[in-house]
């Protein structure tokens, strides 16, 4: 006897699956490497290079910054006709050490540089003062006017930095709120990838009606398709999972059954909107298009690499709407605040309603054939 | 005499329309149990679009069909169960094996794998079982889909142009599995081709379609005789531009001329009456003769007598 209908379209589509070589790596190792690179490049904070343009007055009188340039350890890295460069390093065990450059130069140069964004900020010392050139906009500029006013005032300052209290606590570093958003956008990109662009596929190939002028239920190959995705997303979460715990100890807080629930109802959701995108186009290009122009925005607006408070506030309550925005919030709740079934009850309910009506509006207006 | 014990296939002043194209436009054709019939016709006469209608995949515009007496409407699952389909082109998932994607055709009919061997069997592709869809040659894909046609031992075949784009041997080998099954399983069957000779050989009725409607249907036999059962004398010219005037000859069924290479075609009722008259008035007009031919009339004169087409292009 053969396999019962079901498991042999599961099967099938498994084994199409695992013999393209190129999924798997898009599936399952992509994720991974974009959170251990997103993970170790916001984590870790390592050494900082700033660059400062520093326009000299010999006669100056400001002790504190020839103090600070003449001291023993700053190293004069390389000195032209034009241009010398001192590097000075601020050591700082919390914040992480930061080694300025200071580029000195006339002030002509000095602005080229800055609109390039090569330096962050220009030094004019005059007799009894410096001034400090930059834009008030750019964060990057504002902090180091903030450690080298503070050190040019009174050098000592900067060493003092007992007050400072850095949250290493699991939960509230990046890779805290970068990996569920990695699980979440799994989930979309599985389903609208793996469904969406296997029926469209399917249909350019009339194998779709093939398929359908036999006695095999509609149902059947649906659930199939939706069984196959809920199966590969969960290794995909797990495995997505397993990396970040073991390299950046992200720790599941909450209850694992709300996890799951919020799991399954993020599938449900996707699968449904990923037959409805499927439902009518027999071109894979279009298809393509079509899952591009509902995957990117959300991708973008979803919160999943940042938050989505920076948008304008009328815009975030429509975003907190989106489907990938819900499930997002929910897993991230899940893992780092240590939320229970009853608190994602909601957004499960919703996810899983708007699986529901997206599946039935899709199965509707179906083309078959 | 009750009429559904007779015909396995009733259809009766179907009509589809896209637009402004009539794809089929009132075809009337019944099918007998066990009969090998050939649906015939250039592309764009409409065959696809007739056949996909009685495969239940396109809806008539108006008339009806009927399957053993039944309409699809309401029977899909009981009609899915007695037809082996193949559609004119259906490709199969690239890297799935010849033996799972039979076994994925045979779950949904309830099968088991005995089945699926045989059928390996039966289309000649056991020792290719195991490789995957998409580097199987164009006729092992032909004979792959007509394989899963056959699956559920189908009283009923639709095969849409099944040998289209296949070399002869191919070809062969597909009509031999075919006579295999009309001789073992008094299987019915329609099938679609362009290829004169398929219909000839390979069916005890022909249908010749063009422009969706349905211009003669019989056997070989019948449809030469019908129509006057004419002789050809096919014949090329020392070209002078000039085309020669037959009007005179007697017995023309039809005439054809093609002043570009100088050759042309006469249907005549009886070449040994009809060619010395037209020898005559070839050296009257003052044309040299190059080439000359008389046989038989075959399937694609009659298709050219009935359409000025010929059936190739
Ligand atoms: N879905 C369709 N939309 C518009 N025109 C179609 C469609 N299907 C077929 N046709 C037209 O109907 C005519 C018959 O097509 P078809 O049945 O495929 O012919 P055949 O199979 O004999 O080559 C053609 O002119 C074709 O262009
Ligand atoms: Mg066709």
């Amino acid at each position: 006897m053969v396999k019962s209908t079901l498991l042999q379209l599961i099967s099938i589509q498994f084994k199409e699956f695992l013999r393209e070589p190129g999924i798997i790596f898009w599936a399952l190792l992509f994720p991974i490497l974009m959170a251990w690179v997103l993970g170790i490049a916001f984590t870790k904070k390592g050494e900082v290079v700033r660059q400062v343009a520093l326009i000299e007055n010999i006669d100056s009188t400001n002790i504190n910054l020839r103090d600070f340039l003449s001291d023993p350890q700053i190293k004069v890295l390389k000195s032209g006709e034009h241009q010398q460069t001192f590097t000075s390093v601020i050591e700082n065990t919390k914040l992480g050490n930061t080694t300025y450059k200071f580029l000195i130069t006339s002030w002509d140069a000095a602005e080229l540089m800055l609109k390039r964004g090569k330096i962050a900020v220009i030094l004019v010392e005059h007799e009894e003062n410096v001034e400090f050139h930059f834009d008030p906009s750019n964060p990057e500029s504002q902090s180091v006017y903030l450690q080298l006013s503070a050190v040019f005032n009174d050098a000592s300052f900067i060493y003092e930095t007992s007050t400072i209290r850095p949250l290493t606590k699991a939960g509230t570093r990046y890779i805290d709120f970068l990996v569920p958003g990695l699980i979440a956008l799994g989930i979309m990109n599985s389903c609208m990838w793996g469904i969406s662009y296997a029926l469209i596929d399917m249909r350019s190939k009339k194998l779709l009606r093939r398929m359908v002028a036999t006695p095999m239920k509609k149902s059947t190959f649906l659930i199939a398709q939706f069984s196959t995705r809920v199966v590969m997303s969960f290794v995909e979460s797990a495995l997505l999972f397993t990396f970040a715990f073991y390299i950046f100890k992200v720790d599941l807080q909450g209850s694992f059954i709300a996890l799951l629930a919020v799991f399954v109802a993020g599938n449900i959701a996707f699968s449904g909107l990923a037959i409805l995108v499927s439902s009518r186009t027999a071109h894979s290009r279009v298809g393509n298009g079509l899952i591009n122009a509902v995957v990117m925005p959300m991708m973008i607006l979803s919160g999943i690499f940042f938050s989505y408070h920076n948008f304008p506030d009328w815009s975030v309550d429509v975003i907190q709407k989106l489907p990938l925005t819900m499930l997002a919030d929910s897993v991230r709740s899940i893992f780092n605040e240590g939320a229970g079934l009853s608190d994602v009850l909601f957004e499960a309910g919703m996810l899983s309603a708007i699986g529901i009506l997206f599946y039935s509006v899709g199965l509707w207006i179906y083309k078959w054939y | 005499m009750n009429p559904t014990t007779e015909n396995i296939i009733e259809v009766t002043n179907v009509k589809k329309y896209f637009k402004d194209v009539k794809a089929v436009d009132g075809v009337d054709l019944e099918i007998k149990t066990g009969e090998y019939v050939a649906l015939l016709g250039p592309n764009g006469a409409g065959k696809t679009t007739l056949v996909e209608m009685i495969e239940g995949i396109q809806k008539p515009d108006s008339g009806e069909i009927r399957i053993n007496g039944k309409k699809w409407r309401g029977n899909r699952d009981a009609l899915h169960k007695i037809i082996g389909i193949s559609f004119q082109e259906t490709r199969f998932m690239d890297k799935i094996t010849v033996n799972e994607t039979l076994k994925m055709f045979a779950s949904f009919y309830d099968l088991d794998l005995d089945r699926v061997q045989l059928i390996l069997k039966l289309i000649n592709l056991e020792e290719k079982q195991k490789s995957y869809v998409v580097n199987l040659s164009g006729g092992q894909r032909q004979k792959l889909a007509l394989g899963i046609a056959l699956l559920n031992k189908p009283p009923l075949l639709l095969l849409d142009e099944p040998t289209t784009g296949l070399d002869p041997t191919a070809r062969r080998e597909m009509w031999d599995i075919l006579f295999r099954l009309k001789k073992e399983n008094n299987t019915t069957m329609i099938l679609t081709t362009h290829y004169m000779e398929e219909a000839e050989t390979l069916c005890d009725r022909i249908v010749i379609m063009d422009q969706g409607k349905i211009l003669a249907k019989g056997t070989l036999d019948e449809l030469l005789s019908e129509n006057k059962s004419g002789e050809v004398i096919e014949f090329g010219l020392e070209g002078n531009g000039h085309t020669p005037d037959f009007s005179r000859l007697k017995g023309m069924q039809s005439v054809h001329y093609n002043e570009e290479n100088a050759k042309g075609k006469l249907i005549v009722d009886d070449i040994a009456i009809q060619l010395p008259h037209f020898i005559d008035t070839i050296n009257e007009q003052n044309f040299k003769l190059k080439s000359l031919e008389c046989r038989k009339m075959t399937l694609d004169d009659l298709f050219i007598k009935m359409t000025g087409r010929r059936l190739s292009d």
